[in-house]
């Protein structure tokens, strides 16, 4: 049995998601490869084979898979499939993406955003904003699936020593084009792999007052998350937002700051180790879920904390 | 152009579902049901395209039980010319119809219709699979610009807006494309009560599941349902010190 990972990466930078992924092959068990499609990618590839328990690197080195195009890259997939029991890719907007797109090629139901090994054909997932869990069972005889990252330990970056061979593109399908990309710029840690986030809600108020949130998570060297009111209201862009349609954070440290506590954003926060919540209502939904719930106008708290810590 | 915007019938999104004792699922009834929220931002950007006279016609499609009707008068009210059922009482959420098989069904569909594009929601907030557009897109040779927060329209090219994980990106997709929508695409409308009225007399077929030719067996079984572990939360404290003292000598994550 062999485990094909897709890897995620930048063309420079192997994403620490694949990593994570790499844990979950790991827990199905068996020979591990990594696919790394890009252009210009070698770094990638020579990453991945360092990763713990990588036998082999797949490296697909093509213009036409540089920006990870779905129609471009689900090909290549599709055409390595045959040799494997297992695809796996992160459940990232890049997996997400891409893997269902192979898996109508290769007439498979995918499972998506894995949360669970049970066995190499039995795995569990959330469902209904992760108000459920659901063990599945997959009859199909190649299984493809994303992978919920943070409920998988990440393998390590160093130590192993696979092999890279080249394999080729499938060619450009000409279906779609690489326009740009508007990236939101920060020095801070990335949100899905931060030991703290701290992230606003609607109680922040507007864009403005985001820069209180900002300057505690500087202090400590956290990600900046927010609730999706917060993302709906204009106050940061979308990539911040953590919950069920968003991003979903396990951090060791989450701070909820004037963010009631939807069911859809505790579905994306709810795995962290520590939670602490500042809101002035009570009785919000988030000080259920919280370790630490401080009852205060954030307006004061958060300054008086970003100030003693 | 002709849009198909498919639209599925689900537990409505400020339910808190419950469930089902025997661990076989999740209680659905006598639960309120609506349209899934990603897909009525799909019927409202159909909708708008035909309202500036880009789009000429945009037809509702959904697969479920035969209360599925309600979904799809909700799709007309708010301004879908007409509508298709695939009706199946097979389960649409869990264990039934997958993603797969769904967008078969559609591939079908748009082999029969012959839209010129694609608007759906990207995920259905019951499974949460955020598949089905991608493989209609796959079974249809087509592109696909998924999780849009924008779209423009300009001839046999169209440019998609994605919300992805380090920000924005723009694609340019060859039409036909199949278009998978995240929330900021537009905020729908609330469908008034003369075009509620309206929609009660616009066309709607039903067909089957075989009429399409489209094989809906279950590929996943599933072995139970379960709640969720339960966090244990609640814990309170009264001021910045103590809260800090906390983090730092009881948590020790600072």
């Amino acid at each position: 049995m062999a485990i094909l990972v897709i890897a995620e990466h930048d063309n420079s930078e192997l994403k620490a998601a694949t990593l994570n992924t790499l844990g979950a092959a790991k827990q199905i068990g068996g020979d591990i490869h990594v696919l790394v499609a890009g252009s210009g990618c070698s770094g990638v590839a020579e990453a991945a084979a360092k990763a713990e328990g990588v036998s082999k690197v797949l490296k697909a080195d093509a213009p036409e898979l540089e920006h990870g195009l779905a129609e471009n890259v689900a090909p290549v997939i599709v055409e390595l499939a045959s040799g494997y029991s297992h695809i796996l890719a992160p459940a990232s907007t890049f997996g997400k993406n891409v893997l269902p797109r192979a898996a109508a090629l290769l007439d498979v139901q995918q499972i998506s955003d894995v949360s669970a090994v049970i066995d190499a054909d039995t795995f569990k997932r959330p469902v209904y904003a992760g108000n459920a869990v659901a063990t599945v069972k997959s009859s199909d005889s190649v299984k493809l699936i994303t992978v919920r990252g943070t409920t998988f330990d990440a393998v390590a970056a160093e130590g192993g020593g696979a092999s890279i061979e080249d394999i080729a593109s499938k060619g450009d399908a000409s279906l779609s084009s690489y326009v740009g990309t508007e990236v939101t710029e920060s020095d801070r840690p990335e949100l899905t792999s931060a030991d703290i986030v701290v992230s606003g809600g609607r109680g922040v108020g507007s864009a403005e007052n985001f820069a209180i949130i900002e300057k505690l998570a500087d202090k400590i060297g956290a990600a900046v998350g927010a609730s999706r009111a917060a993302v709906d209201a204009g106050y940061v862009p979308n990539d911040y937002q953590v919950g069920q349609t968003g991003k979903v954070v396990a951090p060791d440290l989450y701070m909820a700051i004037g963010i009631s506590g939807a069911i859809q954003h505790l579905a994306g926060m709810k795995d962290s180790k520590v939670i602490v919540a500042i809101n002035k209502d009570e009785e919000a939904p988030i000080f259920s879920v919280a370790d630490y719930g401080l009852v205060a106008d954030l307006f004061e708290a958060v300054p008086e904390l970003e100030g003693k810590l | 152009m002709k849009i198909l915007v498919p639209i599925k019938r689900v537990v409505d999104y400020n339910v808190k579902v419950r469930v089902k004792a025997d661990n076989s699922g999740v209680e659905l009834a006598n639960v309120k049901m609506s349209v899934n929220p990603f897909d009525e931002i799909a019927i409202e950007e159909a909708v708008r395209l035909k309202e500036a006279g880009t789009a000429t016609e945009v037809i509702a499609v959904s697969i479920g039980p035969e209360k599925a009707q309600e979904q799809l008068r909700t799709a007309m009210a708010i301004g879908a010319d007409r509508g298709i059922l695939v009706q199946t009482d097979a389960p649409i959420d869990l264990g039934g119809v997958e993603p797969l098989a769904v967008a078969k069904m559609l591939k079908a569909l748009v082999e029969k219709e012959t839209p010129d594009l694609v608007i759906m929601g990207k995920q259905s907030i019951d499974d949460d699979s955020n598949q089905t557009g991608q493989m209609l897109s796959a079974l249809l040779g087509w592109s696909q610009g998924t999780f849009a927060s924008k779209i423009e329209l300009g001839g046999d090219t169209l440019k998609v807006t994605r919300e992805v994980d380090g920000g924005l990106e723009t694609l340019e997709l060859k039409m036909p494309a199949i278009i998978t929508t995240d929330l900021r695409l537009n905020e729908p409308r609330y469908a008034k009560l003369p075009d509620i009225m309206k929609a009660k007399k616009k066309q709607l077929d039903v067909i089957t599941p075989d009429e399409l030719g489209v094989n809906v067996s279950p590929r996943l079984s599933i072995v139970k349902v379960e709640e969720p572990p339960v966090r244990q939360g609640g814990g309170k404290v009264s001021s910045v010190d103590e809260l800090i003292d906390k983090l730092k000598n009881e948590a020790k994550v600072i």
